[in-house]
């Protein structure tokens, strides 16, 4: 329960994806403007994440490995991915049309996000079992969110100041990400310790 | 269209990473140092001129509707064949390069130019365009790992640079400096570069899905004559 915990733990703060693993850096500077948009598009990516790793988890341990294809897995898990967007996008407009409304337009863009395949991919490099890899789907989703709704509250700040001519849009946001990134530093060591 | 001007435009004028601004992950995250950046940089340039050749081949037989999911399966056929001969003859670049190498499945750079370029233009023309595409987002990545190294490592390709080697700037090689050496650089590019600085905001030109993106964050959409002069 605690190594649940601890990865938990350390999948929202120290190896946050955007701010210390650098995946999902698109929609984390493309979606943050505004609130809203930076929390319908981080739920949907949880809600995918959670959803891609309970099918590939699968797929590796029990197709590709046992017969000996485990170099398929960029090829297997991008197509599982991407159909898997399709469908949940499918499923939701005819069963659930209210959380469609809210998350639908953000789930094409999930298909193509380094994020989601990332975590499907280092579920299976880290050796996790299937749980584990679960809590840590759910952890690094929290991660993202936490990290979008944190930076749309930075970038808002940034809209109404005064910027250097170069610096506005995109390096300006860039530097405000570096120092959002420098205070994640600060959990370093602290998860690991925790529970010691 | 010429050839050269076809080539050079990928290095400087539509340099995929600093102008167009195209995978950013794969930027920040490897120019910790100088090795990794270029073997990132080879290995997208390798998957990008064989992409864009194949795609600008079968251009008239994928159908338009189901061109993205056949461009990614092309896609992540060639980055497997890449990232099986990495590990087999540079092992030590695997390991330092990690799960990055398999996400250049989903590096914006080559899914953009298959989408901007090579389904638009003949074979030839899209070789050279991956190529200098592929220079370029080499280059971007070698200027960033250089200062990161330098200053951050005191090395330069590992080897002990006198002076800085003694004063390093250690949070150059974690995650904030990544951030702040690429907003500097495009800053810097903004500045001196003699284009307009065009890019107001996150680049959606280039972004494959911009079309729905913009439903959400981007003002205009997918402007083809722009890119395609």
């Amino acid at each position: 329960m605690i190594k649940l915990i601890i990865i938990l733990l350390s999948a929202v703060f120290i190896n946050n994806y955007v701010l210390s693993r650098f995946l999902g850096i698109c929609p984390f500077l493309g979606v943050s403007k505004k609130l809203d948009s930076a929390t319908g598009m981080s739920l949907a990516v949880i809600f995918v994440m959670l959803i891609a790793t309970a099918v590939t988890w699968p797929i590796q341990m029990y197709l590709l490995n046992p017969n000996g294809l485990g170099y398929l897995q960029t090829i297997v898990f991008i197509l599982v991915i991407a159909a898997l967007v399709q469908l949940v996008e499918i499923v939701l407009k005819r069963y659930v049309p209210s959380l469609h409304k809210s998350l639908g337009v953000y789930l094409p863009l999930i298909t193509t996000n380094c994020a989601v395949l990332g975590v499907t991919i280092l579920n299976i490099d880290e050796g996790y079992t299937f749980v584990e890899a679960m809590v840590n789907s759910l952890g690094s989703g929290l991660g993202f969110f936490l990290a979008m709704v944190m930076f749309s509250g930075v970038r808002s700040t940034i809209e109404g100041s005064d910027i250097p001519k170069s610096f506005q849009g995109l390096p300006i946001t860039l530097i405000a990400a570096s120092i959002t990134s420098l205070s994640f530093l600060g959990f370093g060591g602290v998860i690991e310790n925790l529970f010691a | 269209m010429n050839v050269v001007k076809n080539f050079a435009k990928g290095i400087i004028k539509e340099n995929p990473v600093l102008v167009l601004i195209l995978g950013t992950c794969p930027t920040l995250a490897t120019s910790t140092s100088v090795i990794n950046a270029l073997g990132m940089g080879a290995a997208a340039t390798v998957v990008l001129i064989c992409s864009n050749i194949v795609i600008s081949a079968l251009r008239k037989v994928i159908p338009d509707k189901v061109r993205i999911p056949c461009y990614i399966v092309l896609i992540a056929g060639f980055v497997t064949a890449v990232q099986m001969l990495v590990k087999a003859f540079a092992p030590a670049l695997d390991q330092s390069l990690g799960i990055y190498l398999p996400l250049i499945v989903v590096n914006c750079i080559i899914l953009g130019r298959a989408e901007m370029f090579a389904n638009k233009n003949n074979v030839f023309d899209s070789a050279i365009d991956a190529i200098g595409m592929g220079i370029g987002f080499t280059l971007a990545l070698f200027m960033m790992a250089t200062i990161r190294e330098t200053f951050g490592n005191g090395t330069f390709c590992g080897m002990e640079i006198p002076v800085l080697k003694d004063n390093k700037v250690m949070i150059l090689t974690m995650a904030p400096g990544g951030f702040f050496v690429f907003g500097l650089l495009i800053a810097f590019m903004n500045k001196f570069a003699k284009h307009k600085p065009a890019k107001k905001d996150f680049g959606c030109e280039g972004c494959p899905q911009a079309e729905s993106c913009g439903k959400i964050s981007c003002d205009e959409k997918v402007k083809e004559a722009a890119v395609n002069d």
